[in-house]
């Protein structure tokens, strides 16, 4: 069983490397709409890639209010 | 017209096959122009079909295949208007759009959506009037009416209710989730996922392939396969206008207009 640290730094490094931002300047607490400046669309695609990773489905309103990439890996933790 | 270039689409046809292109920044939103040009397809579409055997239908837009109606203007064109005048206005556009989807969905070719990106409401909606849907792995599927307080209102809910089981049908509408190309598939929805970035290149082989069959029995076999909804899709438009004049669909198009974000319905 995948940690929730394991998630989390995966979360993040596919994140990095989508949105070509350095992976030593994102951390879990992080927005991931400010730091990775992206809008709804693109996070709608960040949403698609993370189901692909993960192999799970994750119904778009498990993030209402979910800003920050920890909450998200938690939300992602939750359907492994 | 054997080819078109206008303000939101294009179209031209080569070796059988129509291409239809959608290009309207920043996602093909379905407002007035487009609905134009739309109609300006749907009257050529008999001649253009007699010397081809598949239409193709997709997107230039990097965003996706289309993002839905054009609610920015469609709430524009409300204000100063009276609720008789504008529930005419909505009924004529809703009348018009399921004009061109019936003539897209009995078209007496085979028709494919290369789809990729936001395919949501109305993008939703043209998808489902093709014969074949061919989704890049990227693509996510929506009807987010619900979060305006609508339901899909060109045609879709009878479409999907034509290809897909009920429970699939409950949730989407229900849930207004976003769902990807891969669930699609596995509900029924998409014919091929492809890479990103391919879906067009694969519904252009899929088009060669249907080259080689017989057209006429193509025609005969794509009526008796799917049926129109015609009865259901009148009642969709009867549905919609009802709850249309509700207060709460004007609160939740005013947000939506004044929200700078593409998608502020979302999540």
């Amino acid at each position: 069983m995948t940690t929730i640290e394991k998630t989390t730094d995966e979360v993040l490094g596919l994140a990095a490397a989508h949105f070509k931002v350095p992976r030593e300047q994102l951390s879990p607490d992080d927005d991931f709409f400010k730091k990775l400046r992206i809008n709804s669309l693109q996070a709608l695609d960040l949403l698609t890639r993370l189901e692909q990773h993960f192999h799970i489905e994750l119904p778009d309103y498990e993030l209402q209010g979910v800003s920050d990439f920890r909450t998200l890996a938690e939300r992602i933790q939750s359907r492994l | 017209m054997k080819s078109f270039a206008g303000k939101t689409l294009s179209w031209r046809t080569a070796d059988g096959v129509i291409e239809l292109t959608l290009d309207r920044a920043p996602c093909n939103e379905i407002g007035s122009a487009t609905l134009g040009e739309l109609e300006q397809f749907a009257g050529a579409l008999d001649s253009l079909a007699r010397d081809s055997h598949a239409l193709v239908i997709s997107s230039a837009r990097n965003e996706g295949f289309c993002a839905g109606a054009d609610l920015r203007e469609l709430y524009r064109g409300l204000q100063d208007l009276r609720p008789a005048a504008r529930l005419a206005g909505v009924r004529d556009f809703l009348e018009r759009i399921h004009g061109v989807m019936n003539t897209l969905d009995a078209a007496p070719i085979t028709t494919i959506a290369a789809v990729h990106g936001v395919t949501f409401g109305g993008g939703f909606e043209l998808a489902l009037a093709c014969d074949l849907i061919v989704a890049d792995k990227m693509t996510r599927f929506c009807f987010p009416e619900l979060r305006l307080g609508l339901i899909p209102g060109f045609g879709g809910i009878p479409r999907l209710k034509r290809d897909l089981g009920n429970a699939a049908v409950r949730d989407l509408l229900l849930t207004g989730r976003s769902i990807n190309a891969t669930k699609g598939q596995s509900l029924g929805l998409v014919s091929q996922v492809t890479g990103e970035g391919d879906a067009l290149r694969v519904a252009r082989a899929t088009a060669v392939q249907l080259g080689k069959f017989d057209r006429e029995t193509a025609i005969v076999a794509k009526r008796f396969i799917k049926p129109i909804p015609r009865e259901e899709l009148r009642r969709e438009i009867d549905i919609f206008c009802e709850l249309f004049m509700r207060p709460a669909v004007e609160a939740g198009l005013r947000k939506f207009v004044e929200s700078t974000d593409a998608l502020p319905y979302l999540p």
